[in-house]
């Protein structure tokens, strides 16, 4: 298989790897996929107040164009609303780095990172909200 | 500094020897004689050419050279012989016997034999990669009219007991095939002794050509086989068309160099396998797939747990290795014969055959254990599952999301 020189670029000089600390409120985390399928991807984001992510941090078990995918989300994550964040397709992670069909799957995990590191972040605002609710004698 | 990049895929296929192109290459323009012309020179050349060839072949393997019938390749003699003992003798029988971890060469004419009425039992390994004999034995029918049991395996390189099968075949009266693709010049044969019937040979796995092989079928006692080429009747019908002269004369020429040289060349292939296996073992979380000890020299395939396959051919891409990753398939299924092991699919995932041959140098090996060394940790770094590892989390615990 050969690989366009954007995965390679991705896969040789990955962005943003790394982790956040997963139990900060500001943090949300999404791991995809299984070791079956021989690819997980772990996604974290860092929304500051206003709303917008302000960093991400990924690690990736799996090939060069699964670590090229979710070194480029983190890339393009960076700065944006979650809803903004929430509009990349896997489409335009699979034009950006030009992935043959048979490595589409990459570029889908990619994107359900990110729904899955959303959706946790705003888990854990609901979560929390709740839980002061709960303990607000007022509200009982 | 070795040359970049280092060949060590040899179970894949061999260079031609020099000595042998050499020989091959006359054969190519002044002696193109058909060997089947029986009227001129240049037919007697050929044919002479071929019958030594055919010695030499024998010669390696110990048999009467009249059992040896050419074939393109190992593929067509394990059609050959599967399809054709099984269509010759289904009068007898319908029934046949194969391990998971034969190459799709045995697999596919079996599953064909299927859709022909045929019942296949597809026996699983031990997790060393091993036939257990006595599994073998309780499958045998007084239907069963064929067993095939491949020699050598093509991914984890261990040998099966193809003596006692032998054995255990002849007692019950069961046809005994063995697919020898990657025995031959590694492990020796001795077909006097052997209670085997047909084996499948190729010549590119053992530094002849592609697109050359044979078939041995035994005469005594006599095995029959329904032709599957039909034509000129060639090789006493067996296998017709004209015979790929300069082919044959190189499969020949690499079969004798094999058994003049398999002695030393083996013990040195043996240092350098140990060697690689000695670098990489002290890595954490590396497995080794496969019988240490019932296995051929040449081969070393691990799993370095928690690196995906195809991400570690990509960063170790001056080296020349395969993987049994999925994504070196176009299906997302990790190799089958690793799985028949018993390997968990990450482990699957995350393997490496190294096949080492005749043109590796000790400088080859050192280069491949440091290049080993250093992206292996690399790619841990990038790896969620060697944290989790790490933190003491078993993966099995862990509900992940298939997709
Ligand atoms: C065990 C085994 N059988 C059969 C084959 C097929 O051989 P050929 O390429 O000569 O058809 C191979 C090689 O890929 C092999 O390793």
């Amino acid at each position: 298989m050969s690989y366009s020189d954007k995965v390679l670029d991705h896969y040789e000089n990955p962005r943003n790897v790394g982790a956040l600390e997963a139990n900060d409120a500001s943090v949300g985390t999404g791991m995809v996929g299984a070791p079956a399928c021989g690819d997980v991807m772990k996604l974290q984001i860092k929304v500051n107040d206003a709303g917008i992510i302000e960093e991400a941090r990924f690690k990736t078990y799996g090939c060069g164009s699964a670590i090229a995918s979710s070194s480029l989300v983190t890339e393009w994550v960076k700065g944006k609303t979650l809803d903004q964040a929430l509009a990349i397709k896997n489409t335009a992670i699979a034009e950006e780095l030009a992935l043959p069909p048979v490595k589409i799957h990459c570029s889908i995990l990619a994107e359900d990172a990110i729904k899955a590191a959303v959706a946790d972040y705003r888990n854990k605002h609901e979560v929390v909200s709740a839980g002061y609710a709960a303990c607000d004698p007022a509200a009982a | 500094m070795p040359t970049l990049p280092i060949y060590l895929d040899y179970s894949a296929t061999t260079p031609i020897d020099p000595r042998v192109a050499e020989i091959m290459i006359p054969y190519l323009t002044e002696k193109f004689g058909n060997p089947a012309s029986r009227s001129h020179a240049f037919g007697w050349d050929a044919d002479q050419a071929v019958e030594r060839a055919r010695e030499e072949v024998a010669g390696l393997v110990n048999c009467d050279p009249k059992e040896i019938v050419w074939t393109s390749g190992a593929t067509e003699s394990d059609n050959l012989a599967i399809k054709g003992a099984a269509q010759f003798y289904k009068g007898k029988g319908k029934h046949l016997i194969t391990v998971r971890t034969e190459h799709k060469a045995v697999l596919d004419p079996m599953r064909e034999l299927e859709r022909q009425g045929f019942e296949v039992t597809y026996l699983d390994p031990e997790p060393n990669g091993l036939l257990d004999l006595d599994k073998f034995t309780a499958a045998i029918r007084p239907d069963t009219i064929l067993a095939s049991v491949m020699h050598v395996n093509n991914e984890i390189g261990v040998i099966q007991d193809i003596e006692t099968i032998g054995e255990i075949c002849r007692g019950k009266g069961v046809l005994f095939h063995v697919d020898a693709a990657q025995s031959t010049g590694k492990a020796p044969i001795d077909l006097a002794r052997l209670k085997v019937d047909l084996m499948s040979f190729s010549a590119h796995k053992t530094y002849g050509p592609k697109g050359i092989g044979a078939l041995y079928v035994r005469r005594k006692p006599r095995i029959r086989l329904e032709a599957q080429m039909h034509g000129g009747g060639h090789e006493r019908g067996m296998r017709s068309g004209t015979l790929a002269t300069h082919q044959i004369v190189g499969m020949g020429a690499a079969f004798r160099i094999a058994a003049e040289e398999m002695a030393t060349e083996n013990e040195r292939i043996r240092m350098l396998r140990d060697k690689l296996w000695a670098g990489v073992s002290t890595l954490d979380e590396v497995h080794l797939n496969g019988d240490m000890q019932q296995r051929v020299p040449h081969n070393l395939n691990a799993s370095f747990n928690f690196v995906e396959g195809e991400s570690l051919m990509m960063a170790i891409k001056d080296l020349a290795v395969s993987s049994g990753s999925a994504c070196t398939s176009a299906s997302l299924e990790p190799s089958y014969v690793l799985k028949a092991l018993g390997r968990n699919d990450e482990l699957a995932h995350s393997s490496i055959r190294f096949s080492i041959g005749r043109f590796t140098t000790e400088q080859d090996i050192d280069f491949a254990v440091q290049l080993l060394h250093k992206h292996v940790g690399k790619l841990r770094d990038l790896s969620p599952l060697w944290d989790m590892h790490r933190a003491g989390i078993d993966l099995n615990s862990v509900q992940w999301a298939a997709h």
